[in-house]
């Protein structure tokens, strides 16, 4: 690739990047006078959450039951299969539930956030909203972006309990791993700090998440294929970012 | 009510309007015309400050939009209303709730409060009966009808009109043009429709203006307009394919370009 392309890549990304800080801070202003409306917030949470329950569940499910055999296959070879609670609990907890999660959320609620406020400017809903004199950040937006935010450390915990559920169903049932064993060594293996860890992984995944997903939708093109591109840069950045955060993340609770 | 002054106005260094001067006199309807492409949904634009103009003064109730702040704007807009091209409704909301919105957002009345008002103007636009219909159950005459509803709901001093004719059938156009000549007779609301139909906008409006070339070609009453020997606005009123403004967007020599070899 030639400089000049290069350097091209670099001052759009640098432009991204600034783009959505200043959206970022815009929006964090009109948070605060959108908590006065509680009930658009809950119903946000309805939308972004409890439609995502499912998907989550299932997932987390065989999460788990995937863990509790891998974990399983791995740890017998070594005798010791009786830290297999430990170990899912764990894997779960700090590392698979809230990254998975927020992949799931990404896919499922970020594209619906998007399609749908890039719809909103499409059909200039937002324009006449401005011209009511509503300021739309603070009516469709910020809503959009606490209820995420709000749901997305819940999925994460749901998520890890239905994988626990998984593991303990292929590891004790299915396995015969000593059931006592199973969850006493988890609770000895498992601190506070743990479950901290994941919950603080699934806020600031949630933030991350709901912040692209709203920022992409409220600047789509105004067209069909303006809001196509919208809702794919959604998916793929809020992915990648959220792989990056985890790893500073993990990092910086080890 | 509005006044604008040696506007100039560019996109993409294109520039839309240079040297546009316009007047909206209270209490009238005043009609903007032109071709497609002209800039005349930018010039709404303009004066409902979603956009500054880079030269000249657009003025507002007697102030500046340029030299308000996002208060200020708001403070503006809330003495004014905008019928959109398509509506614009709000897809999640029932026709009433819709209607009822700026109120909700803007007052605090009671609820038995709205509810009567709202029942007021959507019986002003005949639709008090689709209350409770969702924006996608409506015919598009319908939905234009419900943001007209929606529009004078907060008494506007100026009521905007954003191509009101555009896709209608002629019984829906008839309501329409009626509904504009009743806001403006009975509730003396200042009205601006920018259209590009001519005859429907000669029927209602009191002034009107030509807009062409980034500047206006014609000014005054619809009847004087016609009278016009201009070239720019004989094409226009007249409908020919070619004038002012040519029929071939510019293109290098058609033999020329024919007879070429074909590009490798």
């Amino acid at each position: 690739m030639t400089s000049h392309g290069s350097n091209n890549i670099l001052a759009e990304a640098v432009r991204r990047v600034g783009s959505v800080t200043i959206f970022f801070f815009q929006l964090l202003a009109q948070c605060v006078p959108a908590l006065s409306r509680p009930g658009l917030i809950v119903k946000q949470i309805y939308n972004t959450g409890a439609r995502s329950l499912i998907i989550i569940m299932l997932s987390g499910l065989f999460v788990g039951m995937v863990l509790g055999l891998q974990g399983y296959d791995l740890l017998r070879r070594f005798g010791s299969e009786d830290v297999l609670g430990a170990g899912a609990a764990l894997g779960l907890l700090k590392e698979l539930a809230p990254v998975i999660t927020a992949l799931l959320f990404a896919g499922r609620a970020g594209t619906a956030l998007t399609s749908e406020i890039g719809l909103m400017r499409a059909t200039e809903q937002l324009t006449a909203m401005e011209i009511m004199a509503v300021n739309p950040l603070r009516y469709i937006v910020a809503p959009r972006f606490l209820g995420g935010v709000i749901a997305m450390p819940l999925l994460t915990a749901i998520f890890a309990i239905v994988g626990l559920y998984g593991a303990q169903l292929i590891g004790v049932e299915q396995m015969g791993v000593d059931r006592g064993t199973f969850w006493s060594q988890m609770q000895e293996a498992v601190e506070l700090k743990n479950i901290n860890e994941g919950l603080v992984k699934g806020l600031v995944f949630g933030i991350a998440c709901s912040l692209i997903a709203v920022h992409e939708g409220y600047h789509a093109a105004p067209t069909a294929e303006g809001v196509g591109l919208a809702t794919t840069r959604t998916v793929v950045a809020s992915s990648v970012l959220t792989l990056l955060l985890d790893y500073v993340l993990t990092a910086e609770f080890l | 009510m509005v006044d604008i002054r040696n506007l100039a106005y560019g996109v993409g260094g294109r520039e839309v309007f240079s040297g546009l001067d316009l007047r909206v006199l209270r209490g009238r309807i005043t009609g903007i015309m032109g071709p497609s492409g002209t800039g005349k949904t930018t010039l709404l634009r303009l004066i409902t400050a979603q956009v500054t103009a880079g030269h000249g003064q657009v003025m507002v109730f007697g102030r500046d939009v340029a030299q308000l702040g996002r208060s200020g704007i708001y403070a503006l807009r809330r003495r004014m209303g905008m019928l959109f091209q398509d509506g614009a409704l709000l897809t999640d909301m029932t026709v009433f709730e819709n209607v009822a919105f700026p109120v909700r957002e803007h007052t605090d009345l009671t609820e038995p409060l709205i509810r009567k008002l709202v029942l007021t103007k959507l019986q002003a636009v005949g639709l008090r009966g689709a209350a409770e219909l969702m924006p996608a159950e409506l015919s598009g005459g319908m939905a234009r009808r419900v943001a007209l509803a929606r529009a004078i709901v907060m008494d506007p001093e100026v009521l905007i009109y954003d191509e009101p004719f555009v896709g209608l059938d002629p019984i829906s156009l008839g309501v329409i043009l009626r509904l504009i000549k009743q806001m403006n007779s009975a509730l003396g609301i200042t009205s601006i429709v920018v259209s590009h139909d001519v005859h429907q906008l000669g029927t209602i409006a009191d002034d009107s203006y030509l807009i062409s070339g980034g500047r206006v070609a014609a000014a005054g009453p619809p009847a004087e307009l016609s009278a016009s020997d201009s070239p720019a606005v004989q094409q226009f009123l007249t409908g020919s394919a070619d004038g002012p403004v040519p029929f071939h967007y510019p293109a290098p020599d058609y033999t020329t370009q024919l007879l070429a070899p074909e590009p490798q």
